[in-house]
């Protein structure tokens, strides 16, 4: 390979880290807000994942259009995020953490059996929408175009969500719950209404995720519990609760999962951890944890 | 009164904390609850807040029992609370956690205090207005909790322990302040272990014992009954 070639190659394993990184911010933003509020990580988080892909799924083959199926299903996830609150967490929020822990893990169960049990356990294709199926020419090779795609939608909601949490009253008042819910009470604000909100966007992302992997990593059953551990060590290297912290380690672990797999395919699997291990001895709490 | 605490029994667990605790705080006063630490002060702070949950008793405010409410409309009802471990949000600014005092729904030039007012009580914090909470010393983390309590304009301030840890400079500061918030008609209820504090600044003391008030009087009459003052407060 000349050295042109290698530009190329290392600019495609740049776009698919970040990618990569970007599904990764999806999920793991929510998950540490929520864990920020509620003080438990929730197990089922990769589960709405699942569930916004496969309804992606249906609402393709249903409609043809892959954009309904973006535009619905993360909604769809959405919802059933509130009423998982609603319904389920709420009532175990008085018994506890452990009750709370163990109801997601729960739930997680519940949710795997009834993918099964609806779409089966076989994996099902989501074709990319047509305008976005083919290859783009960047620098003299071709890239997917899809690919592309979802560095840039990625890249939006980010910019949309930073605003969102920065620039916004809301958005402090939920940085300041994520720090300390209980003081944010005793300033006079419901933060039992605020944590329903939260948790409904964090489905609503993570739904959002899994309709955007679908083209990329089709449909199938064990793809929650795949991405639950990635997401997880995100949200830890990151440092429990910290936004900025997910961003940073989505992004170490895309590039390190993207060029892991070209340089020493063979170790792919355990660059996270290895990743994971490294942090917690040099930072205990995660790159920009306040807890351990 | 404006705020009247009557018989008020907490439990944590199985173990009663508070065993009927009477107290009031009367707008435009200092009232002090004085004790030694881990016999209640906090718990009482706490339970008037909502932050623990009360099994008996009464907490008016202007004649409104509030007993058993969330923090938040407790808050809403009017009383602010300055916690022990003064709480600053850390990953806040200093101008964000002034904005956090401030009620959901109002705005800035609506309360009692605008920015710029609890600015002027605590000079230190302007020019750390962009810092994040995190990188306060101790001294301006108090003054802070305290300003952003008074954002929110309350009737009656609950403060725990203020004083404690503070070089001496910044708790006759801290005074000045208090006895400035009591000229606007607020009603401040503080804890303390302390008297020399309590002396310099209440009107009425409390003192608790084991989760009970044992002692109830004057700063004055507290200080020249030898009695009570060694049974119950000096180590």
């Amino acid at each position: 390979m000349d050295m042109f070639g290698v530009g190329v190659t290392l600019l495609f394993g740049i776009l698919n880290g970040f990618g990569y990184a970007m599904l990764l911010f999806l999920l793991s933003s929510g998950l540490t807000v929520v864990f920020g509020m509620l003080g438990v990580l929730n197990i089922a988080h990769a589960s709405f994942y699942m569930l916004g892909a496969y309804f992606a799924y249906s609402v393709v083959q249903s409609t043809g259009s892959f954009w309904w199926g973006l535009l619905a299903a993360p909604v769809a996830v959405g919802v059933l995020g509130v009423l998982t609150e609603r319904t389920l967490l709420r009532r175990a929020h008085r018994l506890g953490h452990g009750h709370e822990l163990l109801l997601t893990f729960g739930l997680a169960y519940i949710i795997l059996e009834l993918v099964k049990w609806i779409w089966g356990t076989g994996s099902h294709p989501v074709s990319a929408p047509a305008v976005l199926d083919g290859s783009i020419r960047l620098v003299g090779g071709a890239y997917p175009a899809y690919r592309l795609f979802v560095c840039v939608f990625g890249l939006g909601v980010l910019v949309g969500l930073a605003l969102l949490l920065f620039k916004t009253r809301l958005g402090m008042i939920v940085r300041a719950a994520v720090s300390d819910i209980d003081m944010v009470n005793a300033l006079g604000f419901n933060v039992r209404g605020l944590f329903v909100g939260v948790f409904g966007i964090g489905a609503f992302l993570a739904g959002l995720a899994g309709v955007i992997a679908a083209p990329l990593l089709s449909v199938y059953p064990g793809m929650g519990p795949d991405m639950l551990v990635d997401t997880f060590i995100v949200v830890v290297v990151g440092g429990l609760g910290s936004l900025k912290g997910a961003l940073i380690a989505s992004f170490l672990l895309g590039g390190l999962q993207s060029f892991g797999v070209v340089i020493v395919p063979r170790l792919a699997m355990i660059f996270s951890f290895l990743l994971m291990t490294v942090v917690l001895i040099w930072r205990p709490m995660g790159l920009f944890g306040e807890r351990a | 009164m404006t705020l009247e605490v009557q018989d008020l029994v907490t439990y944590y667990g199985k173990t009663q904390i508070l065993h009927n605790v009477s107290l009031a705080a009367d707008a435009g006063q200092v009232t002090c609850l004085l004790g030694r630490n881990g016999f209640g002060k906090s718990t009482t702070l706490k339970s008037i807040m909502g932050l623990v949950s009360t099994q008996a008793g009464g907490i008016r405010l202007k004649g409104r029992d509030v007993r058993g409410l969330p923090p938040y409309l407790i808050a809403r009802a009017g009383i602010g609370y300055v916690p022990q471990d003064r709480r600053i949000f850390p990953t806040l600014t200093v101008r964000e956690n002034l904005m956090m005092g401030m009620k959901p729904g109002s705005r800035p030039s609506e309360g009692r205090w605008s920015i710029e007012d609890v600015l002027a009580y605590f000079p230190p914090l302007e020019r750390r207005l962009t810092s994040k909470g995190r990188v306060l010393s101790g001294g301006e983390q108090q003054m802070l909790s305290v300003a952003r309590a008074l954002m929110g304009s309350p009737e009656v301030l609950l403060l725990d322990e203020p004083t404690e840890g503070l070089a001496p400079r910044i708790v006759e500061a801290l005074e000045g302040v208090i006895r400035e918030i009591t000229g606007h008609g607020v009603a401040v209820l503080f804890v303390e272990s302390k008297l020399s504090v309590a002396l310099r600044l209440a009107r009425r003391v409390y003192v608790i014992w084991k989760g009970q008030i044992v002692y109830e009087g004057s700063p004055g009459d507290l200080e020249r009954d030898r009695n009570i003052r060694q049974q119950y407060l000096e180590v």
